[in-house]
């Protein structure tokens, strides 16, 4: 990987946007309340993420932002809606207004979940949970190998946030990722946030975690806020609510990341509670000062 | 567990959790399932009120979230585009008893939607007034021109005042000055990027929904003489041309 100067000049931007993988950098959710003073201020920061359902409309300010807005940043394309984990064939209309996102955008990356959100004819709108085991693998395999024939391309595949388990389930969520990436050949979105909120739910242990996934394959990572619960014994669950700031757990628990897998690009999630652009930006300036000094210990 | 079991008890509060789940340390998953349940709803109800904020100010967040609840129990998305779920929402809201009150609510909702549609619709530029001065010189083909419409384009015809409403909850118009059940007719529509609403007479209300329906210049005219003998039909086009909403000739 190269090494990227931490504070290049926006005036660089037009290059970065065209480079061919998602720089080893900060990055942002793109959101419509700073479509405005992102062309303004044109900030200096690694990378935008959308969600790409929201931008399967036909046309007005989404569109009009976000091409001015990727001429000068590199992309990425989350997707909330695909339903990989579903037991239901996926939807190839959804796969084809993918598609034509894509080839509209020509994102860096493009990223989806190890989860289910329809059912039928219904859109539940959340990432449910399914049980690691025989059948779910071969399923999940089958979907994965048709979005990334359709696409045409290779796809991350991000860890879930859960909040119970399946008496159905027989391999560890760990060894089960290994395997899909091992048999599709995707990659992996690393979410931090993500295992520490499992791991916390399920009395896991986080960094032994983290080391069981197949860190070869992780192409970004995810960083976001979680609210707190508890269950109904009394221990801690935690919510993954891309609300609030990031925990001090998973800064530490990102550093452990790093540690191990070398600079990657990571994204500041934060879809509720948005505050104004510069607070999230100082918590994409603070990834990337443990991504710099990553760089220079590997230096 | 299968999917059909998880899914059901998400949209019906009053079943029990989904069989086969467990947690680590023993404790009951139903409580934790709950918390699925709550994202679902309240993601559900979230992304109505982001679409009918007027409509929410006009009854207040605690009954405007009770409704939506019972809507979006009955009504879950079957797109997996949520900027557009709630179509249906504006025909729930005219018939729910505990809204019979407010017999404009729906309207105002049906506007807001209508504003999410614009906001939304495909990009097509307007014709330029030269086109527009050369067609209408054509006194012979001028009954039978065809005038295409931009896509974020569309009317509302309400019994209440609809775009006072709206506007109240603009800054634009005092509430008080309101009077509800005053007939209003909108004109929703995007121009550059932003969504316009406008209040525009019955008539060249009725006008614009015959030219959308694809009828000539002529039989729009036609069928709206039938409704005001003196409708200003240039001042209307006049309109549509410096909204930019003039899309073909």
């Amino acid at each position: 990987m190269t090494t990227i100067p931490c504070f290049v000049s926006p005036t660089a931007g037009t290059s970065a946007a065209r480079a061919a993988a998602l720089p080893a950098r900060g990055g942002l959710g793109l959101k419509p309340e700073h479509f405005r003073t992102i062309i303004e201020t044109r900030p200096d920061l690694g990378f935008f993420e959308i969600h790409a359902e929201n931008y399967m409309v036909d046309g007005g300010p989404f569109h009009h932002y976000l091409t001015q807005i990727r001429r000068d940043y590199p992309l990425s394309i989350h997707g909330v809606g695909l339903s990989i984990g579903g037991e239901g064939r996926l939807d190839e209309d959804h796969l084809d207004r993918l598609a034509t996102l894509i080839a509209r955008y020509e994102p860096q990356s493009f990223s989806e979940h190890l989860a289910w959100s329809s059912h039928g004819d219904i859109f539940l709108n959340d990432l449910l949970p399914a049980p690691y085991n025989a059948a779910t693998l071969h399923r999940v395999c089958d979907h994965i190998d048709r979005v990334q024939e359709r696409l045409g391309r290779r796809m991350l595949l991000e860890n879930p946030a859960t909040y119970v388990e399946f008496a159905a389930s027989t391999m560890a969520e760990t060894d089960f990722i290994g395997e899909v990436v091992k048999r599709t050949g995707c990659g992996l979105l690393l979410d931090v946030n993500n295992v520490y909120v499992s791991c916390t739910n399920h009395g896991r242990d986080p960094q032994a975690c983290i080391e069981a996934l197949p860190l070869a394959a992780a192409g970004q990572i995810h960083l976001a806020g979680y609210a707190q619960d508890i269950d109904a014994a009394g221990a801690p669950l935690l919510i993954d609510s891309h609300g609030a700031p990031i925990s001090r757990a998973v800064w530490d628990l990102y550093r452990y990341t790093l540690e191990r897998t070398g600079p990657l690009p990571t994204l500041i999630e934060r879809d509720n509670d948005i505050p104004a652009l510069p607070v999230l930006l100082a918590e994409a300036q603070q990834a990337e000062e443990l991504l710099q000094a990553c760089l220079s210990e590997a230096a | 567990m299968n999917q059909f079991d998880f899914a059901s008890a998400l949209l019906d509060p009053d079943l029990p959790a989904p069989a086969g789940l467990t947690a680590w340390n023993g404790s009951d998953p139903a409580h934790r399932f709950r918390i699925y349940r709550n994202n679902v709803i309240v993601s559900l109800i979230d992304a109505l009120a982001d679409t009918f904020e007027v409509t929410q100010q006009l009854v207040g967040e605690d009954f405007f979230r009770a409704m939506a609840r019972v809507y979006a129990y009955g009504h879950p998305p079957q797109s997996r585009l949520m900027a557009f779920y709630g179509a249906s929402f504006p025909t729930f809201i005219a018939s729910f008893p505990p809204a019979a009150a407010l017999p404009y609510l729906a309207d105002v909702a049906r506007l807001e939607y209508l504003r999410v549609v614009a906001y939304h619709a495909a990009d097509l530029p307007g014709i330029g007034s030269d086109e527009v001065a050369a067609a209408l010189a054509e006194q012979a083909t001028l009954p039978t021109l065809k005038v295409s419409l931009h896509p974020s384009l569309a009317v509302l015809a309400s019994a209440s005042a609809v775009v006072s409403l709206w506007a109240a909850h603009q800054g634009i118009l005092e509430l008080s000055t309101v009077t509800t059940d005053s007939p209003e007719t909108a004109l929703v529509l995007r121009h550059g990027l932003d969504v316009e609403v406008m209040q525009i007479s019955p008539a060249a209300g009725a006008f614009i929904s015959a030219l959308q329906s694809g009828v000539s210049l002529g039989q729009a005219a036609a069928a709206v003489a039938a409704i005001e003998a003196d409708f200003d039909l240039v001042g209307t086009l006049g309109l549509l041309l410096q909204k930019s909403a003039i899309t073909a000739l």
